[in-house]
C-alpha cells in the first residue's frame, strides 16, 4: 500500500464529504451470525470532531470528480481543487482496518457524479457488495443515492446498504433551479419513492419468510441545505413533514449552510453558519417525531420563523397559555410531553412515578425537569403555582434573563431589560 | 449505629442484607474491606459471604423486582461506587417493605438514587464501548487500554464479543490491572505483567507494521473531517472529556 498515496486521497475525498450531515449509525438490525466482523444496531459515536459534531462513519466521496456545477458544492465542475478518486478495493480496506481498531461504526460513502448516474452508482453498490460478500462485513453502511440512478441498481444498493439516502439539497424545488439548474426534483424523487416502495414489499416478505434477506434495514434519509436560498422556517419545515409522511423518511437532516464558494445568488463568503437556526430546526424535528406536533402547530402564516432566542416548545407554550397549567399528577401523557422543560425520558419517569405518590416540586427536579422553564406551566402536590397572572411575554423575558448558558448567548445584543 | 464490613462481592453485599434482617438492625453502614479485630469498635460487624445467605435474599428479590430491576441493582453494585452501599441497601429494604413493585416509584430517594448511579455506570460503559482503540500486535491480537472511572469492563465483554469474533483481542484495565482476552472462540479475564516492557521501543516494536499507517490515516481524517468555520470547543470537551484522550488515536 502506497501510504503517501492513500493519506493524500483520504484528506482530499473526507474533506470533500464532511458537509453531508448525516451520521447515524443505528436503527439497522444487522447481526455478527456469519462468524465475520461487525454487527449493526446500536449506533455509537466513536469520536467527536472539534466543531463538537460526532464522527461514528468513515465518511467519504469515491471521487470528487463531478459533472455538476452546482453553486453550492465545492465539487461542482467549475471549482479550481484538487480531484483525487479512490479504487473499489481502497475504501474496502480503509473500512476494514478501521472498523477492526474500533475507529468506526462503518462506512458513509457518497460520489461526486462521475460520467452520469448509473455508472457511479453502480461503483458506490460494487464497494457495499464487496464489504459483505468477500469481507463478511457486518458494521452499517450508508450509501447515497445518485439522483437518476436506475431500479435496478437501487435495488441492488437496498440489498447491501443499512440506509440510503438521497440529497434534496434545496428546501423547495425554486430554490434547487437557483442554485443547481442542472439538476431537477423529479431524479430525487423517483429513487426515493422506488425506495419506500420495495422498503414496505420487503418488509411484507421478512414477515413471511424469517430467511428473506434484510432491506435496507435503517431505511432511508434525505438532508436539505438551509440558509443557502432565502426559504423560511415554515417552507423548510413543511417540505419536511411532507418528505417523512410521503416516503417514510427515517430522518431529514438540516445542514447549515457553509460558505465555500463566491457567487453571486449566494450568501456572502463572510457570512455565518446558521448555526442556532439549525439547531431549532432540528428541536422542532423532534417535536414532529416524538413529542407529537403537527408542523402547523410548530410554524404557521402568523409564525413563518422559529424563535431564535428560545427553543419552539417553549415558544409554542407562549403562544398557547390557554393551554395550561398542566398537573402533572393527573394529565395525558401527550399533554405532559408539551411543557418545556420536559423531556421524553423525564415524561416517561412522571407518568411512572405518580402511580406510587404525587408528585412535589423537588421530586420533579430529582426525575430531571428543567424547572426553570417548566414552572411556569405546571400544577404538581404543592400547590404553589409560578406562573400567577404573567403573560407569555413576561415569561420569556424571565426564563431569558435568568438563563446562564443556552440562551444567553443569542441574547447579548438585547436592552437589559431588568 | 452499626458499621458492617464486607468483601466487595454482590453475594457479600446480599449476605449483608441477611444480617440486616436477621439481627433486626436499623442504623447500619455498609462498607467494603477487609476485616480487622478490634477491640475499641464493638458495633462493627464482619460479613461473612454466605452463598445460601445470598441466595435467599437473591430469590426474595426476584419475587418483588422484575428480572430487568434485578439487573439494574446488579449492575449498580458492580460499578464499585465508593460509598454507595447505603443506597443499595436502602433500595433493597424498600422493596422488601414495600408490597408492590417499586422499581419505577421515582419519587423515592433510593429509587431516584438508583437510576443515578445507573445512569452514570451506563454512560461510562457506552463510552468505552465508543473510545476503545485497538492496535495490532504481531501476532495479530488486538489490544487496547483502558482506564474508566467505573468498574465497566465486565459489562462490556458481550459487546466486543458480537462484535469482533474473527479477530483475537485484549482489552486491559490499567487502573484496576486485569483485562480480556478474546482467543476467537471464548473471553477469558487476564493480567499482565508490564515490568519487562516500559521502554517505549519494545512497546512499538510489538505492533504489526501497518498499525502505524492505519493510525496516522485515522488522524488526518479525523482532522480532515473537522469544519473550521463551526469550531466549538466547549461541545467537543463535552463529548470527549480530557481524561479520556491519553488512549484516543486521534488526539495522542
Amino acid at each position: 500500500m502506497n501510504a503517501e498515496r492513500i493519506t493524500e486521497k483520504l484528506n482530499i475525498l473526507a474533506d470533500a464529504a464532511k458537509y453531508d450531515v448525516s451520521c447515524a449509525s443505528s436503527g439497522s438490525k444487522r447481526k455478527n451470525d456469519n462468524k465475520g466482523l461487525g454487527n449493526a444496531s446500536n449506533g455509537i459515536c466513536h469520536s467527536y470532531t472539534e466543531d463538537g459534531r460526532c464522527v461514528s462513519l468513515l465518511k467519504i466521496l469515491l471521487t470528487n470528480h463531478c459533472i455538476f456545477d452546482c453553486a453550492y458544492c465545492v465539487s461542482r465542475k467549475n471549482n479550481d481543487i484538487k480531484r483525487a478518486a479512490f479504487t473499489v478495493q481502497e475504501v474496502v480496506d480503509l473500512t476494514i482496518n478501521f472498523y477492526r481498531r474500533n475507529y468506526i461504526e462503518g462506512l458513509f460513502l457518497s460520489s461526486g457524479i462521475f460520467k452520469d448516474a448509473d455508472y457511479t452508482m453502480e461503483r458506490l453498490v460494487r464497494v457495499a457488495k464487496k464489504l459483505r460478500i468477500e469481507n463478511n462485513f457486518n458494521g452499517y453502511i450508508h450509501l447515497k443515492s445518485i439522483p437518476g440512478a436506475s431500479d435496478e441498481l437501487m435495488r441492488e444498493a437496498g440489498l447491501y446498504a443499512d440506509r440510503l439516502s438521497v440529497n434534496l439539497e434545496m428546501p423547495t424545488e425554486a430554490g434547487l433551479k437557483l442554485l443547481a439548474p442542472e439538476k431537477n426534483r423529479q431524479d430525487m424523487i423517483n429513487p426515493m419513492n422506488f425506495l419506500k416502495n420495495e422498503i414496505i414489499l420487503r418488509t411484507e416478505e421478512k414477515k413471511l419468510f424469517k430467511r428473506a434477506p434484510l432491506f435496507a434495514p435503517a431505511g432511508q434519509s434525505t438532508q436539505v441545505i438551509i440558509g443557502a436560498t432565502p426559504e423560511s422556517d415554515q417552507q423548510v419545515l413543511q417540505s419536511a413533514s411532507y418528505f417523512y409522511k410521503s416516503f417514510n423518511l427515517k430522518r431529514v437532516y438540516y445542514s447549515g449552510y457553509v460558505p465555500v464558494l463566491a457567487d453571486k445568488r449566494l450568501p456572502d463568503l463572510n457570512t455565518s453558519v446558521p448555526l442556532v437556526r439549525e439547531n431549532r430546526l432540528y428541536q422542532a424535528d423532534w417535536l414532529m417525531r416524538f413529542y407529537g406536533f403537527h408542523v402547523n402547530e410548530i410554524v404557521n402564516n402568523q409564525n413563518p420563523l422559529l424563535d431564535l432566542d428560545i427553543d419552539p416548545k417553549l415558544s409554542w407554550a407562549i403562544r398557547n397559555m390557554q393551554a395550561f397549567p398542566v398537573d402533572i399528577n393527573k394529565a395525558d401523557v401527550q399533554m405532559i410531553l408539551r411543557v418545556p422543560g420536559i423531556g421524553l425520558l423525564s415524561a416517561q419517569k412522571i407518568v411512572s412515578a405518580r402511580k406510587f405518590a404525587k408528585l412535589s416540586w423537588e421530586q420533579l427536579k430529582k426525575i430531571g425537569v428543567a424547572l426553570n422553564r417548566a414552572r411556569y406551566f405546571i400544577v404538581c402536590k404543592s400547590n404553589e403555582f409560578e406562573r400567577r397572572d404573567l403573560t407569555g411575554n413576561n415569561i420569556k423575558q424571565f426564563i431569558l434573563a435568568e438563563s446562564q448558558s443556552k440562551y444567553n448567548k443569542n441574547t447579548q445584543t438585547q436592552l437589559n431589560l431588568f | 449505629m452499626y458499621t458492617l464490613v464486607y468483601d466487595g462481592t454482590f453475594e457479600g453485599l446480599l449476605t449483608a442484607v441477611f444480617e440486616i434482617y436477621d439481627r433486626k438492625l436499623f442504623h447500619v453502614k455498609l462498607i467494603k474491606g477487609e476485616w480487622r479485630t478490634s477491640a475499641m469498635f464493638e458495633e462493627v460487624l464482619q460479613v461473612i459471604t454466605d452463598e445460601h445467605r445470598a441466595n435467599r435474599v437473591l430469590k426474595g428479590l426476584r419475587k418483588k423486582l422484575s428480572a430487568a430491576g434485578i439487573q439494574r441493582l446488579y449492575i449498580a453494585h458492580m460499578a464499585e461506587m465508593e460509598n454507595e452501599e447505603s443506597a443499595i441497601v436502602g433500595f433493597i429494604r424498600y422493596v422488601f417493605d414495600t408490597d408492590v413493585n417499586v422499581e419505577e416509584d421515582y419519587g423515592n430517594k433510593y429509587v431516584m438514587r438508583l437510576s443515578e448511579i445507573l445512569k452514570m455506570v451506563r454512560r461510562e460503559k457506552h463510552r468505552m464501548e465508543a473510545f476503545i482503540r485497538f492496535q495490532k500486535l504481531k501476532d495479530e491480537t488486538y489490544y487496547a487500554a483502558i482506564e474508566p472511572d467505573f468498574n465497566v469492563l465486565p459489562l462490556i465483554i458481550r459487546h466486543f464479543k458480537n462484535r469482533y469474533t474473527d479477530q483475537k483481542w485484549i482489552i486491559y484495565d490499567i487502573k484496576r490491572r486485569y483485562g480480556i482476552h478474546y482467543d476467537l472462540h471464548d473471553t477469558q479475564y487476564i493480567t499482565l505483567d508490564f515490568s519487562e516492557v516500559n521502554k517505549p521501543a519494545d512497546v512499538i516494536s510489538a505492533f504489526t507494521e501497518d498499525e502505524k499507517i492505519y493510525q496516522q490515516l485515522w488522524k488526518s481524517y479525523f482532522t480532515s473531517v473537522n469544519i473550521v468555520a463551526r469550531k466549538n470547543t466547549r461541545l467537543h470537551l463535552r463529548h470527549i472529556p480530557k481524561r479520556y484522550w491519553r488512549h484516543l488515536t486521534e488526539k495522542i
